[in-house]
């Protein structure tokens, strides 16, 4: 099969590329081994300092709502990062004593919210808090798991019975001035958080939950069903064995599912990751990219990967695929012509910062506009 | 020092990194709070079986073997093999009465096909289903498939001498579906692939892939299919020198990789001469071979991707080759499980989670609203067609009425 471009990885930045290449009448095929870090994501594209009207249209055609106003975001164990750029699930506020006294909202026997820590964490800078953990709202059915509850099983009861949780928590609510839920809704339609702060009589407040991630896993699928609805071949679960190389330039790709049916492209992007989707891989000797056997910025001495203290700021995390300054990859320092390197597999990532998203989105816009180039030769 | 440079496990289950990312896209575990889904069924459960089999749990019957785990799983774990594999290993439960009777597909087949319109008579009379609800628990309110009045290989048998005729050959594989149910499907088959000067020959008796005896429990006589299969697809593959195709994609899977992964039987010779039909037939068009369609054909299709079509990786051949039809306005359903999972969809204590897991693709189908449904699956025919009374059909039959006669 041929294409005009094949990108390899369909995370957040394989998907930004696919379909800005798809809108620009370019013909594409993404290979995905398996999903990717978007089921993590917390909503924000923290590395995002002006208001990118680009990606707010990419995906608001998706039908994914952006909102952008620089401030605060509230984390789960009630401390604030800064955000600006945001899924419309995150609310972005202009300071951390946002409100007087707040009510929490937790589900029973759900696993992955930790209501106690973020009201500690809350309580720090003078906030009340209330926690409240309404039985089953909707369906007794979920009682069988009893204390197994992860958030898409509660995401799925409320994407049917979220008007009954607005209900309830109307009739929980007192004297406080904003009200905290775990993000568990709107795993189809992300118009549904949106719809809860206009039911509440209160300042609604979403705050992650530990993965997988709702709204990420809702991102993925309507940039997917966008991708798909472009035109674009989005190879699910495949894997490229092997990749051809000639005169500095990829010519093909061969994958676990297709065999001995190659994917041939003028341009490829690699945008296969960090360690988490073995986009880099580590063996007791050196970090290494398995694709293509590209060059990896790196400590050579072992003991110098990490750092003893497990909070600080972790060596190895900073190693990544080597570009020149347009995103072309080396390998034997010499760049591959017509590959991009994008997203976490350029290791430039903060994990403390959480800046992932805004590097896959970036790097990836950036990729499309020399393939789209008439200069990109 | 002996230095072993990545860890190696039986269906990769300690690459499992506990993303849980399998959980979002488990079709019963959103339906079904009896099923622990496919990381605790999975990965977390082999540790503890590996320790001692007490810890086996027949909740894991609820798995419908879909495989949507390991093709979301970002560490390469064969999750559904796992849980396949701990359920020959340790289930203890008998298959009963019902089991056996919707396992051998091959067996009722024999047995209907001389009083098919007897047999297709009473499934489909609410007395006979309510009968079959209270004595063998297969629900009443499903909708059997039709038995057919003659197979499949009696008339391709009688067909031998014209298919000879033709420059190429291809064995093909038609399962029991085919055979016994819906001849016509390989009917058109046929037809495709002799406008493209490909002449058809059938294997030296297939049986069953085994598919439904290993999902209910059988494994043995699903090897012992295994081991004649394999056999009889060598002397094809090697003695007569042929590809082999396949309509179904869940034969496809079970002869290419269940053989090997769940019952231990080698197909490293024939492998990867299984292809399912509509990719043999997109790369013979891409080499330039030409089909002349029928001027004046429209059809609005949404293609529906069957769970083993992806995990196969295949869908994308059905899907070119349906855009390749002129006048077929195309639509890409979202990839998602449909429910019935083969004869599981067929047990009483199923039917209403099947039933639950189907409703995104029914309410996707209802907005779309095309003339025609198309997959390769004849299990998610059957479910979909009772369900939203679309009618669905195969990518190569929807071809074989765009060409010429």
């Amino acid at each position: 099969m041929r294409f005009d471009t094949v990108i390899i990885g369909g995370g957040l930045a394989g998907l930004t590329a696919g379909i800005s290449l798809q809108e620009a009448g370019r013909s594409t095929a993404i290979v995905s081994t398996g999903q990717n870090a978007l089921h993590f994501f917390s909503g924000s594209f923290e590395s995002l300092e002006e208001a990118p009207e680009r990606i707010v249209g990419l995906f608001a055609r998706a039908g994914i709502p952006l909102h952008y106003s620089p401030g605060v975001r509230l984390m789960p164990l009630g401390t604030f990062r800064p955000a600006a750029l945001s899924l419309d699930d995150v609310s972005l506020l202009d300071q951390p004593k946002f409100a007087r006294k707040v009510l929490i909202v937790n589900f029973q026997d759900y696993q992955d919210f930790f209501s106690s820590f973020l009201a500690d964490g809350l309580r720090h800078q003078g906030i009340a808090c209330r926690i409240v953990t309404p039985g089953h709202l909707a369906d007794p059915s979920m009682r069988v798991r009893a204390g197994e509850l992860r958030s898409v099983q509660i995401a799925r009861t409320m994407d049917k019975f979220w008007e009954k949780a607005v209900q309830e928590i109307r009739i929980l609510l007192k004297d406080e001035d904003a009200v905290i839920l775990p993000q568990v809704f709107g795993l189809e339609d992300p118009t549904i958080p949106g719809r809860i702060r206009a039911g509440i009589p209160a300042r609604v407040i979403f705050v992650g939950t530990l993965p997988p991630s709702v709204p990420g896993t809702r991102t993925q699928r309507l940039l997917k069903r966008r991708y798909e609805a472009l035109g674009g071949t989005y190879l699910a679960g495949d894997k490229v064995l092997q990749a051809r190389v000639e005169g500095g330039r990829v010519r093909n790709v061969t994958t676990r599912n297709l065999g001995g049916h190659i994917l041939e492209a003028d341009h490829f992007i690699l945008a296969t990751g960090g360690y988490f989707s073995k986009g880099l891989k580590s063996n007791p000797f050196r970090v290494y990219e398995p694709v293509f056997g590209l060059d990896v910025r790196q400590e050579a001495d072992r003991s110098k990967w990490y750092d003893a203290d497990f909070q600080a700021e972790q060596p190895y995390m900073a190693f990544g695929v080597e570009t020149d300054a347009a995103l072309h990859p080396l390998r034997d320092g010499q760049p591959l012509g017509n590959l991009y390197a994008v997203g976490s597999v350029l290791g430039a990532t903060r994990p403390e910062l959480g800046s992932g998203a805004g590097l896959a989105l970036r790097s990836a816009l950036a990729a499309v506009d020399q393939i789209l180039s008439p200069l990109d030769l | 020092m002996k230095f072993q440079a990545y860890t190696v496990s039986k269906y990769n289950f300690d690459e499992c990194m506990k993303c849980t990312v399998c959980s979002v896209y488990c079709p019963v575990l959103q339906v079904n709070p009896l099923y622990p889904g496919p990381k605790q069924a999975g990965p977390d459960g082999e540790r503890l079986r590996l320790k001692d089999p007490y810890f086996f749990n027949y909740a894991l019957k609820y798995c419908l073997n879909c495989k949507r785990c390991e093709v979301a799983c970002p560490s390469g774990v064969d999750v559904a093999g796992l849980i396949q594999a701990a359920r020959i290993k340790y289930g203890q439960d008998r298959p009963t009465l019902r089991d056996r009777l919707l396992a051998s597909t091959d067996l009722m087949g024999t047995l209907a096909r001389p009083v098919a319109h007897v047999v297709n008579g009473l499934t489909g009379l609410r007395v006979t289903r309510a009968a079959m609800e209270a004595a063998l628990q297969i629900d009443h309110r499903r909708v059997f498939p039709k038995y057919s009045g003659r197979s499949f290989e009696s008339w391709l048998r009688r067909q031998a001498h014209a298919q000879a005729a033709y420059k190429d050959q291809v064995a093909y594989f038609h399962g029991c579906y085919v055979n016994y149910n819906y001849p016509q499907l390989g009917k058109d088959l046929v037809k495709v692939l002799n406008a493209l000067g490909v002449g058809v020959q059938l294997l030296d008796k297939e049986k069953c892939c085994g598919i439904a005896y290993i999902t209910n429990g059988m494994s043995d006589i699903a090897r012992k299919n295994a081991r004649h299969n394999v056999s009889v697809l060598e002397e094809a593959v090697h003695g007569r020198g042929l590809k082999v195709l396949t309509t179904s994609s869940t034969c496809s899977l079970t002869l290419r990789d269940e053989y090997p992964a769940l019952l231990g039987v080698d197909n490293t010779g024939v492998r990867a001469s299984i292809l399912i039909a509509s990719r043999y037939i997109y790369e013979r068009l891409e080499a330039g071979a030409q089909l002349r369609f029928k001027p004046g054909f429209r059809k609005r299709v949404a293609y529906h991707t069957p769970c083993h079509m992806e995990k196969l990786g295949w869908g994308v051949f059905s899907e070119r080759l349906l855009r390749r039809i002129p006048g077929v306005e195309f639509t890409l359903l979202d990839s998602a499980c449909c429910g019935i999972a083969g004869t599981y969809g067929f047990k009483s204590e199923n039917y209403e989670a099947s039933q639950a897991i189907g409703v995104p693709l029914f309410e996707q189908i209802r907005a779309v609203d095309p003339e025609v449904v198309a997959c390769d699956c004849e299990t998610c025919k059957w479910q979909i067609e009772m369900s939203t009374g679309y009618s669905v059909e195969h990518p190569i039959s929807i071809l074989a009425q765009a060409i010429e006669d």
